[in-house]
């Protein structure tokens, strides 16, 4: 049997995802990949995998995955998700930190905590076929990632590879600050000027709070409705990950992964990049509020949040094992005695 | 019109020409995509065409909104201007009751018979404005006037794959389910987006469309040929 980690429970919404199909949009095809890119590229870099390798996106209620294979080392990164090992006694490995499972062994991902998503990595990425040069699965149009949709219960993941490689597990000493306060920074525009002086004050003023009416296409945002100067009807055009499109009811959605590539409402502003993974770990009921800045600051953050993440990825230093006793790797590695092992 | 780039934050610039649904402008939105696919500019993700403007992705780690200003300008204003490959398609169409459910409500509105309805209908040349709303979704114009309606009062929860559909003074095909607000008028058998093509949508936007009538018999058959992957509709190259 080929090795694959055999999904036992699939959990509320778990999709193959990577850093998105780029090169299509012109024909209609969402850019898709994940929610959250900063946790999805330190998973990878935890376990040694390429930052755009195929991950599992895990978003609110984490999946239980059984094994198949000898060994695996997987990586989690996001909220406050850790490796849960199952069994008669279920006991946590830890998070943001590679973990390595042997064959049979069931694990699930704990509660995610104040993160509407986390990210599972396995060494060697996950054996699924490239759908137009990328594995993200776009649920909506039936294809990428696992047969095109969320897994489902007794699914078979494939694994590239059949071991886990000999090296010392890696994570990171302190999870990093949670950032559900943060303030969301946004660039107005494209289309300011169809909304009154009224709701472009509002939308810097005001708190939002995510709606439950969000999946990983857009956000709505609860809170103070923003009216449009005249007409809320615009010709179609392009539309990036983050716009804040206010359709004629006044409530702002903000566009995430899956959006389409154009639309006819009018976008009041655009979430800078470097925010787009904070916005996108938030969860329904939390708040948003926004400070506008200028397109030449949004690229000096970029460039900064880049730098706080290689500065993550370089605090990431080899763990002490995770309390599993394996007497005979002891024995082999001589750390422990016939004598001290008596004394246990 | 001055050209006007707009930002979308740091990753995307738009370039608008217009503000409405109008060939001139098209035509410069589609010559600026030829160009900058042809210039291959630092930093540049791709662009998407719409009906008015050009939106340009861009990696903010590699180019800046002020540079890739520059480098759109610099690339329109060049003298060499690239070929645009551009196709005609003709799209077999049965507008017979079973695959027309919104023939009828359509001639009444607009005071026409179902068959001039559909005279009109395959009487005109259509130009591919652009591809959004779900994969491989086309936008086309102009149709005729007399067909020109507002969209649907009650937009449909579930159109089925294939629908031929009129709008305002546009024309589309739903490549797969989806909700939808346009009135359906037809069906084409064809597929028009398939994601394990080498293209997967069948239409590039500046490609022209007619449609051609068939019955519900050659309807099956070409549908079969399609699921197959053995039917291709007719397309012959246009010089720009």
């Amino acid at each position: 049997m080929t090795a694959a980690l055999k999904v036992v429970a699939p959990g509320l919404h778990t999709t193959v995802q990577d850093l998105g199909r780029y090169g299509h949009q012109a024909f209609g095809v969402p850019v898709s990949g994940t929610l959250d890119a900063a946790s999805h590229r330190l998973a990878n870099r935890i376990v040694g995998n390429d930052e755009n390798a195929p991950t599992l996106e895990i978003l609110f209620h984490g999946p239980t995955l059984e094994l198949i294979a000898d060994s695996v080392r997987v990586g989690i990164a996001g909220g406050d998700a850790e490796i849960e090992l199952m069994g008669d006694r279920p006991r946590s490995l830890g998070g943001w930190r590679s973990v390595m499972l042997r064959r049979n062994q069931i694990f699930r991902v704990s509660r995610l905590g104040d993160a509407a998503c986390c990210y599972l990595a396995v060494e060697g990425g996950f054996a699924v076929e490239r759908c137009l040069g990328s594995a993200s699965t776009y649920a909506r149009g039936g294809f990428g990632g696992l047969d095109g949709r969320a897994l489902r219960a007794g699914d078979a993941l494939p694994l590239a590879s059949e071991q886990a490689t000999e090296r010392a597990e890696l994570g990171l000493a302190e999870p990093p600050q949670s950032s559900r306060e943060w303030p969301i920074r946004i660039v107005l525009g494209p289309q300011q000027d169809y909304f009154t002086e009224a709701a472009l004050k509002s939308l810097v003023r005001d708190e939002f709070v995510v709606s439950k009416q969000s999946d990983r296409m857009g956000m709505r945002l609860d809170g103070p409705t923003l009216a449009h100067r005249d007409g809320y009807n615009i010709v179609s055009d392009g539309i990036a990950t983050g716009a804040i499109q206010v359709p004629g009811s006044g409530q702002p959605i903000l566009l995430l992964a899956d959006h389409q590539t154009t639309g006819g409402y009018p976008k009041i502003a655009t979430v800078i990049s470097a925010d787009i993974p904070v916005v996108g770990r938030r969860k329904p009921g939390d708040p948003i509020r926004f400070i506008a800045v200028e397109v030449a600051e949004a690229e000096r953050l970029c460039r900064e949040a880049e730098a706080d993440f290689q500065a993550l990825v370089a605090n990431l230093a080899p763990l002490r094992p995770t309390g599993e006793l394996d007497a005979s790797r002891l024995f082999e590695a001589n750390l422990i005695s016939g004598v001290v092992f008596d004394e246990l | 019109m001055a050209v006007k780039f707009l930002p979308s934050a740091d990753s995307a610039v738009i370039v608008e020409f217009g503000d409405r649904i109008d060939r001139a402008v098209s035509d410069q939105v589609l010559g600026l995509a030829a160009r900058m696919r042809a210039s291959e500019i630092a930093g540049v993700i791709e662009v998407v065409p719409t009906f008015r403007s050009l939106m340009v992705h861009y990696d903010p780690l590699r180019t800046s909104a002020k540079e890739l200003v520059g480098a759109i300008e610099r690339v329109s204003t060049s003298e060499t201007a690239p070929d645009r490959k551009r196709r005609l398609w003709r799209v077999p169409v049965c507008y017979e009751r079973d695959f027309a459910p919104d023939l009828e409500s359509v001639a009444q509105e607009t005071k026409l018979t179902p068959d001039e309805v559909i005279a009109l209908h395959t009487g005109t040349r259509y130009h591919v404005y652009m591809i959004g709303f779900v994969p491989g979704f086309p936008y086309m114009g102009d149709l005729a006037e007399a067909l020109v309606l507002p969209r649907r009062a009650d937009p449909r929860v579930r159109v089925p794959p294939g629908s031929v559909a009129i709008a305002t003074t546009l024309t589309a095909i739903y490549p797969l389910e989806s909700p939808g607000g346009w009135h359906l008028i037809g069906t084409t058998p064809i597929r028009l987006f398939d994601v394990h093509a080498s293209q997967p949508a069948l239409f590039a936007p500046g490609d022209a469309v007619e449609f051609e009538p068939i019955d519900a018999v050659t309807f099956a058959t070409i549908q079969t040929a399609t699921e197959r992957r053995a039917y291709r509709p007719a397309s012959t190259e246009l010089s720009a």
